[in-house]
């Protein structure tokens, strides 16, 4: 795609807008649709753009296949490990209701955490499985 | 923190797998599996005396009540699952090093023993769980991590197994949820304790018929009832040899928990078996498995592919046992649940031992290989003793349960029929026999040895405990008979 100057430009300009637009899900998947894992596969989305348009190469400088390979299984770390914080705050398993000083924001807090657990897992499975069927054939 | 064990018992092998995945090193990885299988055994284990000492343990996941939420609910059927799960792990786990070592490729042995954590985490859910959804969640977990397990295998041959299991196993999957969709709708709970409770109002419905209908064809596919089978001899015979032991001995049976959760719990034997005809269905189907399979396995090649067309007609038994409805019967069905699993890990795991030292596991490649392997082979040899049913061993137990059972409702063409079956039994693992013991070595069974120290020692424990229920049957059949009373109370 070198030449398509103005594939090249206008996805520079519309990057940083969906990026955007991913956090916006993301954070208010609490009152509205959306969420980690809608938000995460936009994420990821932006990613397999550059990719698209600038070549895997140049795509994997900026996001490693190092780096994905060890988001995916973070991010449900990241969710397993706030319901372990459950049980150090005295409750069961997954249970949130202690994360705060009251129970609503306790819950309110531990689904936030979560999501961003999600949306980690979830923009690194897309990435990845998207360099999969893009490096076939390269090795 | 023993009131948390039911959580840790799912939690403890999730955080293993996540850990494989990130140190993505063989030997961490593989270090990281051994102590997660201790770990799940010490748990299941004690969740087990527990059990025996209170009854019932109900765990709310996320401290949700189970109309809403999550339970995760022992009692002594599912503990004496857990129990065989992470016995079968914690033996597979010395053994899988040098195994994985040499079939899998250096760089994916982090995810395989990640994908090998997150099946036993799935496989663990699946019986622990109260709520039928969340065990749907778990049987995806466990046959999606156990299809990258299969397909991990060095032959090709591997990824069209892999392939056909996904197919199968997605159908199986989607049956189940469907019907869980039906009971949900007329319900109103995914609980199965508290859909037992409200099913009694709607039983006559259709909408429950059909969910009965949905959700015995796919746990029969999961489990392979004959004819549902077809996945099962190609994924056993071209996965890594630890992947096969663990799927032989676990998945099956779990799947066959699930089955029998379903039927006797919540459904209820009394709507099951005596207002629909299921019995006459599962018994023919399950005579069917257990000749048919057995048939099939003496023509075949490939050691691997006999042994997993003979855990077909082993399924058979089981379900055999299922479908008689008393508690004699399912009592065998149960024991046989154990001594199977036991049984064919041992097999599967010597065979994978001989894998590792020949390279291949043809009829041709393993002539003779009894007089360069005797320990391996001798375990081996005990272990299809046992398949046969030779008194002593534990196969004989079960058998007899069956036996005992079918001629307890009149049918003693049944077990005439059982004893007919063990005879062919005899034909294929006689044929292993003359071509292990009594044929010329071939090239490459002439100079294969022993298997080391740490591969040999969980083999032999197998066969040794193959020979041990065979005589003490407390834990297996005293257990499997106050798990088949329980079954049979329902959850009503």
């Amino acid at each position: 795609m070198r030449l398509d100057v103005i594939l090249r430009v206008v996805t520079k300009f519309i990057l940083p807008f969906m990026m955007v637009f991913a956090i916006y899900v993301q954070f208010h998947g609490d009152y509205s649709a959306g969420g980690g894992f809608q938000a995460g596969v936009i994420a990821a989305a932006t990613v397999i753009l550059y990719a698209l348009i600038y070549g895997l190469t140049a795509a994997k400088r900026i996001v490693t296949a190092t780096m994905v390979e060890a988001m995916i299984p973070l991010g449900v770390l990241i969710y397993a490990g706030v319901g372990v914080v459950g049980w150090l705050t005295g409750s069961n398993f997954l249970d949130y209701s202690h994360l705060a000083h009251d129970q609503v924001h306790g819950q309110e807090w531990g689904v936030f955490l979560v999501e961003a657990g999600v949306f980690v897992t979830v923009s690194a499975t897309m990435v990845a499985i998207f360099y999969a069927f893009a490096g076939r054939g390269r090795r | 923190m023993s009131e948390h064990l039911p959580a840790l018992q799912v939690v403890v092998p999730l955080f293993g797998a996540l850990l494989a995945a990130l140190v993505r090193r063989p030997w961490p990885a593989w270090l990281i599996t051994v102590v997660v299988s201790i770990a799940v055994l010490v748990i299941s284990a004690m969740l087990l005396v527990r059990v025996l000492d209170e009854g019932v343990i109900s765990y709310h996941l996320g401290g949700w009540d189970p109309t809403i939420g999550i339970e995760y609910r022992v009692d002594i059927v599912n503990a004496l699952i857990l129990l065989l799960v992470s016995a079968v792990a914690a033996v597979i786990a010395p053994f899988a090093r040098l195994s994985v070592l040499s079939e899998v490729p250096e760089d994916r042995i982090g995810w395989f023993y990640s994908m090998y954590l997150v099946a036993l985490a799935g496989l663990l859910g699946i019986a622990i769980t109260g709520d039928a959804f969340n065990a749907f969640v778990f049987l995806e977990v466990s046959s999606l991590s156990s299809y990258a397990l299969i397909a991990m295998g060095r032959d090709r041959r591997a990824l069209v197994a892999a392939y056909q299991y996904l197919i199968m196993g997605t159908i199986g999957a989607t049956f189940y949820v469907i019907g869980v969709g039906l009971l949900y709708t007329m319900t109103g709970t995914l609980n199965l304790g508290l859909i037992a409770d409200r099913l009694a109002d709607v039983e006559s419905t259709r909408s429950v018929l059909v969910a009965l209908a949905f959700i015995f064809v796919g746990i029969s596919l999961k489990l392979a009832l004959f004819p549902l089978h077809y996945w099962l001899p190609n994924a056993y015979a071209y996965a890594p040899s630890v992947a096969t032991v663990f799927l032989a001995a676990t998945a099956t049976k779990v799947a066959i928990y699930l089955f029998a959760r379903f039927v006797f719990s919540v459904f209820g034997a009394g709507f099951v078996f005596a207002d629909l005809p299921v019995t006459p269905v599962l018994v023919t189907l399950s005579v069917a498995a257990i000749f048919g399979a057995a048939t099939v396995a003496v023509f075949q090649s490939d050691v691997k592919r006999m042994f997993a067309y003979s855990s077909v007609g082993q399924i058979g038994y089981i379900t055999l046992g299922l479908a008689l409805a008393t508690v004699t019967g399912l009592t065998g069905g149960l024991v046989h649940l154990l001594n199977h699993a036991i049984i064919k890990a041992a097999i599967f795991m010597g065979l994978g031992a001989v894998f590792f030292r020949v390279g291949g596991i043809e009829f041709k490649d393993i002539a003779g290989i009894g007089r360069r392997m005797p320990i391996t082979m001798s375990a081996i040899g005990i272990a299809c003793l046992s398949l046969i049913g030779v008194p002593g061993t534990a196969g004989f137990v079960s058998k007899w349960y069956l036996i005992v059972a079918s001629i307890e409702v009149g049918w003693w063409w049944l077990g005439f029929l059982i004893v007919l079956s063990s005879m062919l039994t005899v034909l294929y693992v006689g044929r292993f026999f003359e071509c292990v013991w009594f044929r010329e070595p071939s090239p490459e069974a002439a100079t294969a040895t022993e298997p080391p120290f740490e591969m040999l020692v969980p083999i032999c424990l197998l066969a040794a405990a193959t020979v041990y229920f065979g005589i003490d049957t407390e834990l297996t059949a005293g257990m499997a008979q106050r798990a088949a009373t329980a079954l049979l109370e329902g959850l009503r």
